[in-house]
């Protein structure tokens, strides 16, 4: 229970080497050692999504992976999405729809969202719904979000 | 005052006009602060050892191996508590009657949930923490548990509070008219059913969350809260920890959601609050999930019979319901746990005329997790059982749905008016609201596809309701009880030396959209642009005392105290212009952050000018005036106990008769909550409303076996509504401003979630005609609707 491991690793394009415990999470190293908060536990089981961070390409959840398999790897996190311009329009048909509102989900749904356009995701709703279905969202009842993919996605195309 | 509050072409003209949130920005970008988000020096984490059992004796806890793991700080059970904290009892006076027992932040001698916290682990980390809790053995002696609310009831059922001499609660009844008399009339068609609602729970996805700090300096105890009324849990905590009410500090920053969940005294809370005092030092504690669905409050579970009698032109004779309720084992502290049943008596059939109502509500103690208010208390039952017993009723007199609604409802031009329960309407509009949805839905043009779908085989149902809600609560909803919480909010407004304005407020943010329209109000009536005035909330210590965001009372109560501070603001502000500048103040207006001649607009001088003038060369001012730059007002609903809404809504459903599953085609909700600030943040109170109103109608559900053991304590067992199966909303609203403020805005918050679950079991029953079967239990599962086609067993 006790045993540390080193471990080295990129994230938000920072080169990161730390000794952590080894049955530390993942997202409570960003959270908790990194100071990276913006990575949200919601529920430690894998389904709501909250804590979704990209890992060498992949998306996952933060709270199934230990800290010590990220060994190596290079993570973005919501702090590296927002910085990234490639999310501004996505941002702000979030905040044009009102696709937030207490804000939790948000960096979780934030990061599916930008996978999905960036995968070249169509405009098709039901496609959308799909594919954030694996990000629980309690307050917005979901439309808004979908609303703000779908316009980025047509920004997108028209530019 | 110029012109009218929604004159959008005026400058700054904010109320009524959607604008973005300024906390947008900052959620988007991850740099939201939540309570797990803060770190504090010499920080320490507590988890809990909870209950197993939903009823045991605790004879014996063994800490020694706990204690001895190193990185525990401290551990605690009940008995460490006694001298920390005063027991706290659920109960207000205005419920006549209602009883619960004292409650200790931790099980003292019997526990009476699966999940009740025992004992509290405090270490340097919450893995630690975990880790000793695991080590501590309790000796249980398990009792006899009651679970079920009928059987709580019965004769021989074991008494869980042994200082009464049943499980009962509460009991309440309404009787108004002569109900008795209407049943066997000749010329009436009576009918029964027995309605079921399932336990669901708030699941806010960031859960429950204390840091307390205490500092031994000067007795204070800062409590970093994810909830909704600061000032009150000020009070709870001050009392119970015997402090000085000053000495208490509540700090809410971002909330990832509350729904009524996290406006409640939980044990765990409380014991992290003394923990920090005890030990002197930051204490934090943040529930996992599993701890939330066993320890945040449940809501619903009620049982209804209820009985309608119409006459064959479909006007309603008379309405009776019997409900019953278990609320868990004790009634939930300040607000207590009859909240919800009290509401369903005052609420069934209340946007309809009935002479004669008859209600009896019974809320009974039970081994299961506590119960109490979650968003739109009662009103899902309430709206269910009268809008679900009124079209079975149309049906059985071959009416219309509608039609038999334009039969009964309250007629727009008859407020005020007073329903069989008592309640005071005024300002409602259901006859327009129910007009504006068969528009909406094209509701003729839907009848016809689904006759089109059914000869298909294909099974539709459209369903409605017309509803009421209940906002804007007076002092009539919890302080008459006595308990310390506020119906009324306050809003300071200053401005600074550069012309911005700062405004502090009592009502408090977790999603909705507080923030926004305190500053579009402000930014409105006092004439600066938006991005001119800075919100401050959460905070007990810089904002003024008042209630939070509860009750669909933010908008409509604070935002009335914002309004005329800012209206006070800017009287004085003109006043200090005309000296100024030789003019008389009512000359003077102030426009995008100057002030302007009234005739012709012309500037006159920058705010910041003015604020430069009176914070640094005052001796340009003459020596009798001493400018204040800041205004508070307060503001409470006085005519009437509430401020109620209406609204109608409707469901398109489509059944699979060989599946049992349901799929929502559409979904239609016409708001009337008075003014709408803004236009964006009311519809998505709406969608957000109803979603979860169709999770408590579809999907959601706390089970418990007969042991009262929850059995889908994890978001993989409890469903809750994800993206793919929910359908796009349109909403539609109808204004009709309450006289009871300048501002005319009641609540919205609520509304989608009450009328939600009642639309769509009229769907789900309109589909399932032809097939000669119906369902009143919820939520509507697959393998229920199977059952009640005569396919498959419990």
């Amino acid at each position: 229970m006790n045993q540390r491991h080193s471990i080295s690793m990129t994230v938000n394009g920072e080169a990161i080497t730390m000794d952590v415990p080894v049955r530390m999470n993942l997202v409570d190293f960003l959270r908790n050692e990194l100071g990276l908060t913006g990575s949200h536990v919601g529920c430690e089981h894998g389904v709501c999504g909250a804590c979704t961070l990209k890992i060498d390409g992949e998306m996952v959840r933060g709270c199934l992976m230990l800290a010590v398999q990220a060994d190596g790897c290079t993570i973005t996190t919501i702090e590296g999405f927002a910085d990234d311009p490639r999310s501004d329009r996505l941002q702000a048909a979030f905040e044009r729809n009102n696709a937030l509102q207490c804000g939790y989900c948000t960096p979780g749904m934030l990061a599916s969202a930008l996978d999905y356009i960036e995968a070249g995701g169509s405009t098709d709703r039901t496609a959308i719904r799909q594919h954030i279905s694996g990000n629980y969202c309690r307050c917005t009842g979901y439309q808004s979000i979908v609303d703000a993919i779908a316009q980025t996605i047509e920004e997108g195309q028209k530019s | 005052m110029s012109g009218p509050l929604t004159n959008l072409d005026r400058p700054n003209s904010y109320i009524g006009r959607t604008v973005p949130r300024p906390d947008a920005k900052r959620l988007l970008q991850g740099r939201g602060q939540y309570v797990d988000d803060l770190q504090l020096p010499r920080m320490v984490h507590a988890a809990f050892v909870r209950s197993p059992h939903a009823h045991a004796r605790v004879k014996e806890i063994d800490t020694t191996a706990a204690t001895s793991l190193p990185g525990v700080v401290a551990i605690y059970t009940a008995k460490d508590f006694v001298d920390h904290v005063t027991p706290y009892v659920g109960v207000l006076t205005h419920l006549q009657g209602l009883r619960s027992a004292p409650q200790m932040p931790l099980a003292t001698d019997v526990v009476r949930w699966q999940g009740e916290p025992v004992v509290m682990v405090v270490a340097h980390n919450r893995a630690i923490a975990e880790d000793a809790c695991g080590l501590i053995e309790i000796d249980f002696e398990p009792l006899a548990e009651v679970c079920d609310a009928a059987a709580a009831l019965k004769d021989d059922a074991t008494i869980i509070h042994p200082e009464f001499d049943s499980n009962l609660a509460w009991e309440r009844l309404v009787d108004s008219g002569d109900v008795e008399a209407i049943w066997d009339r000749d010329d009436v068609t009576v009918i029964e059913r027995d309605f079921t609602f399932g336990r669901h729970t708030g699941v806010t996805l960031e859960s429950r969350a204390s840091l307390v700090e205490f500092n031994p300096a000067d007795e204070t105890l800062t409590y970093h809260y994810s909830g909704q009324a600061p000032h009150m849990m000020q009070a709870v905590l001050a009392k119970h920890l015997d402090l000085p009410e000053e000495n208490v500090r509540l700090v809410a920053r971002d909330v990832g959601g509350s729904f009524g969940i996290k406006i409640h005294t939980y044990g765990d809370d409380v014991a992290t609050a003394i923990a920090a005092r005890l030990l002197r030092r930051p204490v934090k504690f943040v529930a996992d999930r599993m701890e939330s669905f066993v320890s945040d409050i449940h809501a619903r579970d009620h049982t209804v019979h209820g009985r309608i009698a119409v006459d064959s032109s479909g006007v309603i004779a008379a309405m009776e319901i019997d409900d019953l309720t278990g609320i868990g084992p004790f009634s939930m502290y300040p607000r207590t746990s009859a909240i919800e049943c009290n509401q369903i008596l005052n609420l069934t059939g209340a946007p309809y005329q009935i002479e004669n109502y008859r209600a009896r509500g019974r809320v009974v103690f039970q081994n299961k997790n506590m119960m109490c208010q979650y968003r739109a208390v009662g009103h899902p039952v309430a709206m269910a059982v009268a809008d679900g017993l009124l079209e079975a009723a149309a049906h059985e007199i071959n009416m219309d749905v509608v039609a038999i609604r334009r039969k009964n409802l309250i007629a727009d031009t008859a407020y005020p008016a007073t329903s069989a329960a008592g309640m005071k309407f005024d300002d409602l509009s259901h006859q327009r609201a129910l007009e504006k949805l068969v528009s909406m839905m094209d509701y003729d043009g839907l009848r016809q596809s689904q006759e089109e779908a059914r000869e298909r085989g294909v099974y539709r149902g459209i369903g409605l309701v017309s509803m009421v809600e209940v906002t804007n609560p007076s002092p009539m909803f919890y302080g008459v009880g006595g308990a310390s919480i506020s119906a009324q909010d306050g809003a300071t407004v200053r401005l600074d030396a550069a012309g911005a304005l700062h405004v502090s407020s009592s009502i408090t943010e977790q999603g909705q959209g507080t923030n926004t329209i305190i500053a579009q109000i402000a930014a409105d009536r006092f004439g600066v642009d938006i991005d001119r005035v800075k919100v401050t909330t959460g905070d007990t210590a810089t904002t003024p005392y008042g209630g939070g965001t509860w009750a669909s009372r933010g908008a409509g109560i604070g935002g009335e105290a914002v309004l005329l501070a800012a209206q006070a603001l800017r009287q004085q502000v003109l006043e200090i212009a005309g000296t100024i500048l030789q003019a008389a103040p009512d000359s003077l207006d102030i426009n995008n952050g100057q002030i302007v001649d009234v005739e012709g607009a012309a500037t006159r001088m920058s705010l910041g000018e003015l604020g430069r003038i009176v914070y640094y060369r005052g001796n340009e001012l003459p020596n009798d005036m001493m400018p204040e730059m800041i205004a508070t007002r307060h503001y409470r609903v006085t005519d009437f106990p509430f401020v109620f809404t209406n609204g109608a809504m409707a469901a398109h459903v489509e059944v699979d008769p060989e599946t049992g599953f349901v799929k929502i085609l559409d979904f239609w909700a016409v708001e009337d909550c008075g003014r709408v600030i803004n236009p964006k943040l009311v519809d998505e109170q709406i969608r957000g409303g109803v979603i979860q109103g169709i999770g408590g109608a579809l999907y959601e559900e706390c089970l418990y076996s007969d042991d009262g053991q929850m059995l889908n304590a994890s978001m993989a067992d409890y469903l809750v509504p994800m993206a793919a199966e929910m359908p796009d909303i349109h909403i539609a609203h109808i204004e009709t401003p309450t006289k009871t403020s300048t501002l005319g805005a009641k609540g919205a918050g609520e509304a989608g979630t009450g009328g939600a679950p009642a639309a769509l079991m009229n769907a789900v029953n309109d589909a399932l005609r032809p097939l000669d079967a119906s369902i009143y239990q919820m939520p509507m599962t697959p393998q229920r609707i199977l059952r009640v086609l005569g396919i498959g067993k419990d």
